[in-house]
């Protein structure tokens, strides 16, 4: 670990913190309706739909509108692959993508997940990633915000159950959020040296002698909107670690930057709706805490290194000429420090993008991004569903604790009774339930063991990973699993379905229930949710009742490696 | 007195509830609605099973899953003796008011107009519209209202009040409650209550437990602890597939207690006995809850509704000051004032005689003084004064225009100046009395007497009390808007509601609860009926009238409305005890967890001995432990949950932090010095 190491990673968090209150301003007016550049291509978009944009749904409209739509995009997206070979704007011939591969990629990309089982620069047409999973990395990061906005109006609003218009949410989360968002930051991509091109692919002959085939593509405008979106799936195999996409160490925190932009922003806005400014940032502490928590570790687990590799002779001790620590699977350009901070980030929000590879962190470095996720990406987390995942952790924290003060629980001024606990319960419930029981199969099932390339703890590391990456919508790889088969291709697609839609259903039910409940007014007597008290409390509520569930999981897995490793036994 | 105060642990309770833990646990209706202590048992089952299979086939290892097996049954049994314990409690009180309801024989009439011809029947057999007459000495049958005369009744046998009171036809007070004695006079009573449904029949019931019914925040907590059973049955299921995995099954008993060390078996078990326990502490209160629901509502209450009169302020207004007239001694006022509340037996004019002793006046004889026989001139509505006829002096008292027009009327005037003090007195909240003489035939007034609200000893510490707590307290009075906001000042309310009429009180009811506030009062009368059925938490007076009583979710039995404050606290205390056991017993599950990972995998991966921070002795000592301690943790929290949580009004962020210091940092490391203390003992006694 290294002064200017931290630097740059101090200099990130301040970032961060700097860009919440205006981001969050803006969502505001994106979601108020207040900004009207576009108002003709909405009109458009509303009667091409035929939706009435002035409709306030109940909150089974809002959720059905949100299921159909994912449903019949996810629906065109498979037949697009799979009929690829006889579209157009495909120079290079691809042939169709595979059934199981489509299911999982149209699944994964509808999903918010971005797994990719197949290269990107091998597999797909430029159709297929231009007009199918660009427009998924958009309307999924837009579904994912407007699933967060309705659930805030149902905090906010008394009305029925009626938590907004999931067609205007999605147009105008699209057209103002990350439509400009994306364009301003593709160009600064450009900018750097991230190519956008249609070019073909450059043969060129290396240093060694050996001809290459260098990939081209429109990668700045696709890169851009993966990383606001939290989409994390990138044009190239080696994602974020690939020169093209991720050249300088600017694009690299630009890229950072842009994952955290839109969820921090969002818990100011949160604040507005509901008018509790201090919750918003009380929420976006408790996420800043287990931010800083996961890149400390990460940081010193890997700057420390393999204690193997020094037996071996390796010098693993930083100087201004090496920079020691564990540099296995890390891009020399970017270091220890912000490979650890990219894993982080990407992992702390459901992004997925990566610039090194998890699978080569020590035991310890890589159990951080697998325990990120665990919790249920809500450090930051998914556009929207970070959001919305600490607010139903803020409802359970609320009932959990909230009768200690002799009140029945209630949050921000709303009752929380059997209905709204049922829902938090579900979605809390649903999230360990798929992942633990996915990767239990695989332990077991000849067809999940198939697909590890190490054995031991490792290779469990490997599956749980891979199911915990699914869920969590966050779909960067471990890597060592080898995903193409037919088992994990449809487990896998699956479970990018199951950690989606069937928590978000449960979380708008909650928006729904909320909203139809009237405001107690707040008095000295109220449980309060604005204080360091309540933030510990969150986080408490979170790692007892998120993150203890793994525990037997991760025992087994990297804190047994970590022991091993300590021993000189590796996998 | 029925209700009596019972030490924590009543021998014949505990014998009882010791039973009926046992019946409890084999009654598989019983267990399935505590879906957490359910799971347990399936456990202990399996468990059992296990152990005979192992028996039967001489395995190795049969004393550890003998005293696993054990420690398993125990923790339902444990859990089933704290409901029962609560139970306990309040079947005794049950009994206690059932040998008060003795077989009666009722006097029927058989014609309401003749009240001389009646016949025996038993008290069972009077239906809805029977009259009734009740002698001296007579029980009175049932529930009814007095439809004529007026009688003591000695009531203690509901009450546990010894004093007798009165009980009339017409007003308020004209509810009598089966079970209870006339003493003196007669009662004409037209029964309102079948057998079976009577105020005493629903008190036991309500006192027993029988139809108690969970609350809405009960439901939830109970859906919030499936939630989480179910969250952990997948953790444990799972992890058997991963041990497979890893090179070494688990054994099923193992699991067993993983997961039942996992799941908040001490909320789970302690639940039902908190929510009971809290109905008994209202009962200790003297205060009967008609359902759960309120006791729950009472610890939510925004708004206190509370009467002026004997809640705010004693019964009755005190002398407090003598304010002569121009030209008139201080003593000289205080000596007629005296004089003329002599014979006065109203409170306020023994208060009057009460602060002339202040001035050297002792009491006098009311016959034969300096001037000869007292005569009493009563107050009368038309008059507005009362006073006294002496041998050559009349004395008055009375409201400033009354005085005003008897002194006219014997050809004199008030001097201004003692308009404005009465002015004066009035504007500070109290009631001025005017004083006047006519002494040989010379009438003057002499002075007033300032009569003020006295406001109960430690009110307003108790308002600024709830205000810390957040409860806003308004004061209902019959005063004029001056004399009403001068009392609220002084008595620290934060609002009051001045000349109320029952339809004012109910629109602020509304009012309050469209606010989204709970709204909490007290009364007695029928009148007041609406509004108390308006209110989410209504306390009735027992001395009040059938309407009232029904129409009130809780009765007070003492008749006494401070208790309302008492109410909320209850309501408060319930709900805190049952949030510090539910964060107490999540949070154990960080202690157990390294008990139990490392026990279970370092036969696989002695690795994972690192995680044994504890330094438990062995896997199966680390098991035990862990298991006893979940079991005796329930035991060791009974009193806690029968007694509740202490607590001092404060705010709800102190409140917070002090419980989240013991009950939540309490009870991460509780556990871990716990189950090393076991481990210790276990190796000591040799039992692994």
């Amino acid at each position: 670990m290294t002064p200017n190491g931290w630097l740059q990673i101090l200099f990130y968090a301040v970032v961060v913190f700097a860009i919440t209150k205006p981001t969050g301003l803006y969502i505001l007016k994106v979601y108020d309706g207040s900004l009207r550049w576009f108002a003709p291509v909405e009109r458009l978009f509303y009667r091409l739909l035929g939706v009435d944009p002035e409709e306030d749904q109940h909150w089974t409209r809002y959720t059905a509108a949100l299921l159909v739509f994912s449903a019949v995009s996810m629906l065109v997206t498979y037949v697009v692959l799979r009929l690829q070979g006889h579209l157009p704007l495909n120079p290079f011939q691809r042939p169709a993508v595979v059934g199981r591969q489509a299911f999982e990629t149209a699944a994964s990309f509808t999903t918010n997940t971005n797994w990719q089982s197949y290269s990107g620069e091998t597999t797909m047409s430029y159709l297929s990633q231009m007009t199918q999973l660009a427009f998924h990395n958009f309307a999924s990061a837009a579904c994912g915000v407007a699933a967060a906005v309705a659930l805030a109006r149902g905090v906010a609003r008394r009305s029925g159950g009626r938590i907004g218009n999931f067609w205007v949410d999605l147009i105008r989360g699209t057209l103002y959020l990350f439509l400009p968002l994306s364009f301003v930051l593709a160009l600064l991509f450009v900018q750097q040296g991230t190519i956008q091109n249609f070019a073909h692919y450059v043969t060129v002959t290396t240093v060694e002698g050996v001809k290459q085939v260098l990939a081209m593509g429109p990668v700045a405008s696709q890169s851009a909107i993966k990383q606001l979106g939290t989409n994390g799936g990138g044009f190239f195999n080696a994602n974020a670690a690939h020169p093209f996409e991720n050249p300088t160490p600017w694009t690299n925190f630009l890229s950072m930057l842009a994952i955290f932009v839109v969820p921090a922003g969002l818990t100011y806005f949160y604040g507005r709706t509901v008018k509790n400014q201090r919750h918003g940032w009380a929420l976006w502490a408790a996420m800043f805490v287990l931010f800083a928590g996961g890149v400390t570790t990460v940081y010193w687990a890997e700057a420390r290194g393999n204690p193997i590799h020094a037996a071996r002779g390796v010098d693993i001790v930083t100087s201004a000429s090496n920079p020691g620590g564990n540099m296995e699977g890390k891009e020399v350009r970017f270091g220890i420090a912000n490979s650890a901070l990219y894993a982080t980030v990407t992992t702390d929000a459901s992004c997925g993008a990566v610039n090194s590879m998890h699978d080569s962190f020590t035991p310890l470095g890589g159990m951080v991004p697998l325990v990120n996720i665990q919790l249920g990406e809500l450090i930051f987390g998914g556009v929207g569903s970070g959001l919305y995942g600490m607010i139903v952790m803020a409802v359970l924290t609320v009932f959990i604790a909230g009768l200690m003060v002799g009140r029945t629980p209630e949050y921000l001024g709303k009752k929380i009774q059997s209905r709204e606990v049922r829902m938090a319960m579900l979605y809390v419930l649903i999230f360990p339930a798929v992942i633990l029981l996915f990767t239990a199969a695989s332990s077991v099932l000849p067809a999940g063991l198939a697909g590890r390339n190490n054995a031991g703890p490792h290779g469990f590391s490997e599956m749980l990973y891979a199911f915990t990456s699914v869920t969590g919508n966050n779909g960067s790889a471990f890597a060592g699993l080898t995903g193409t088969t037919y088992y994990y291709n449809t487990m896998l697609g699956l479970g990018t379905l199951f950690g989606r839609f069937a928590m978000m259903v449960p979380m708008l039910a909650l928006a729904g229930f909320l909203a139809e409940r009237r405001t107690v007014p707040e008095s000295a007597g109220t449980f309060p949710v604005t204080t360091p008290l309540f933030v510990v409390l969150l986080l408490g509520v979170i790692l007892i009742v998120g993150a203890l569930t793994f525990f037997p999981a991760l025992s087994l897995g990297p804190i047994v490696e970590h022991f091993l490793m300590h021993a000189g036994r590796l996998f | 007195m029925a209700l009596t105060k019972r030490p924590l642990f009543d021998p014949p309770i505990v014998k009882r509830a010791i039973r009926d833990a046992f019946v409890k646990t084999v009654n598989v209706r019983h267990m399935v609605r505590n879906p957490v202590m359910f799971v347990v048992l399936v456990g202990g089952i399996l468990t059992t099973l296990v152990l005979v299979r192992d028996l039967a086939s001489g395995a190795a290892g049969t004393a550890f899953t003998l005293q696993l097996a054990l420690w398993l049954w125990f923790t339902v049994v444990f859990a089933n003796f704290a409901e029962a314990m609560a139970e306990g409690r309040g079947k005794a009180q049950a009994d206690t008011l059932r040998k008060s309801r003795t077989q009666t024989s009722a006097k029927r009439l058989r014609d309401p107009a003749n009240q001389e011809s009646f016949e025996s029947v038993p008290a069972d057999d009077l239906r809805k519209g029977d009259i009734v007459v009740c002698m001296p000495g007579d029980m009175i049958p049932g529930d009814g209202e007095v439809i004529e005369g007026v009688a003591s009744v000695d009531e203690s046998a509901i009450t546990g009040e010894s004093a007798p009171v009165i009980r009339e036809s017409g007003g308020d007070r004209s509810a009598v409650t089966g079970g209870t004695r006339v003493l003196s006079d007669y009662l004409v009573i037209r029964i309102t209550a079948d057998p079976g449904e009577t105020f005493l029949d629903r008190m036991i019931g309500l006192v027993e437990g029988a139809k108690r019914q969970k609350t809405p925040n009960e439901i939830a907590l109970i859906i919030l602890l499936s939630g989480l059973t179910i969250v952990f049955l997948f953790a444990v299921v799972t992890l058997q597939p991963f041990a497979i995995y890893s090179g070494g099954a688990v054994a099923i008993p193992i699991l067993v207690a993983l997961l039942v060390c996992l799941i908040p078996t001490t909320i789970g078990g302690l639940l039902s006995a908190i929510g009971i326990a809290g109905m008994d502490r209202m009962i200790q209160h003297n205060v009967i809850a008609m359902s759960g629901r309120a006791v729950e509502a009472a610890g939510d209450v925004n708004t206190l509704l509370l009467d002026k009169t004997g809640t705010i302020t004693l019964g009755n207004r005190q002398a407090v000051e003598f304010v002569p007239a121009p030209g008139i001694t201080r003593e000289h006022l205080a000596d007629r004032a005296q004089l003329a509340s002599l014979p006065d037996e109203t409170p306020e004019g023994r208060s009057i005689v009460v602060l002339a002793k202040q001035f050297g006046l002792r009491g006098r004889p009311l016959s034969e003084g300096e001037h000869g026989h007292l005569e009493l001139v009563p107050f009368s509505a038309a008059s507005r004064m009362s006073g006294v006829n002496a041998r050559g002096l009349e004395l008055r008292k009375g409201a400033a225009e009354a005085i005003g027009r008897w002194l006219r009327e014997h050809g004199a005037e008030t001097p201004a100046a003692l308009t404005t003090e009465v002015e004066r007195i009035a504007k500070s909240g109290g009631t001025p009395l005017v004083v006047a003489e006519r002494e040989d035939g010379k009438a003057r007034a002499l002075g007033v007497i300032y009569l003020k609200d006295v406001i109960k000893g430690g009110m307003r510490e108790r308002f600024g009390q709830l205000r810390a707590m957040g409860i806003r307290t308004v004061m209902i009075t019959g005063d004029n808007q001056l004399t009403a906001a001068a009392i609220a000042a002084e008595a620290g309310v934060d609002d009051f509601l001045a000349e109320a009429t029952p339809e004012d009180k109910m629109a602020l009811i509304k009012r309050e609860q469209a606010g989204g506030r709970l709204v909490a009062m007290t009364g007695d009368g029928t009148n007041d009926a609406p509004a108390l059925a308006q209110a989410d938490v209504a306390v009735a007076m027992n001395t009040g009238t059938q309407a009232a009583k029904e129409a009130g979710n809780l009765i007070d039995l003492d008749s006494n409305p401070t208790k309302l404050i008492e109410v909320v606290e209850i309501g408060k205390q319930l709900l805190i005890t049952r949030g510090s056991l539910t964060t107490f017993s999540i949070a154990n599950d960080v202690a157990k967890y390294f008990a139990l990972i490392p026990a279970m995998f370092v036969a696989t991966y002695p690795a994972l001995q690192a995680l044994n921070i504890m330094r438990l002795h062995s896997a199966q000592s680390a098991v035990l432990a862990s298991v006893i301690f979940n079991a005796l943790i329930i035991i060791a929290l009974i009193p806690l949950a029968l007694r509740g949580v202490r607590w001092r009004p404060a705010p709800a962020a102190t409140i917070l932090r002090r419980n989240l210091w013991i009950y939540g940092v309490g009870g991460i490391f509780v556990p871990f010095a716990g189950i090393k203390l076991i481990d210790m003992l276990l190796v000591l006694l040799r039992m692994v």
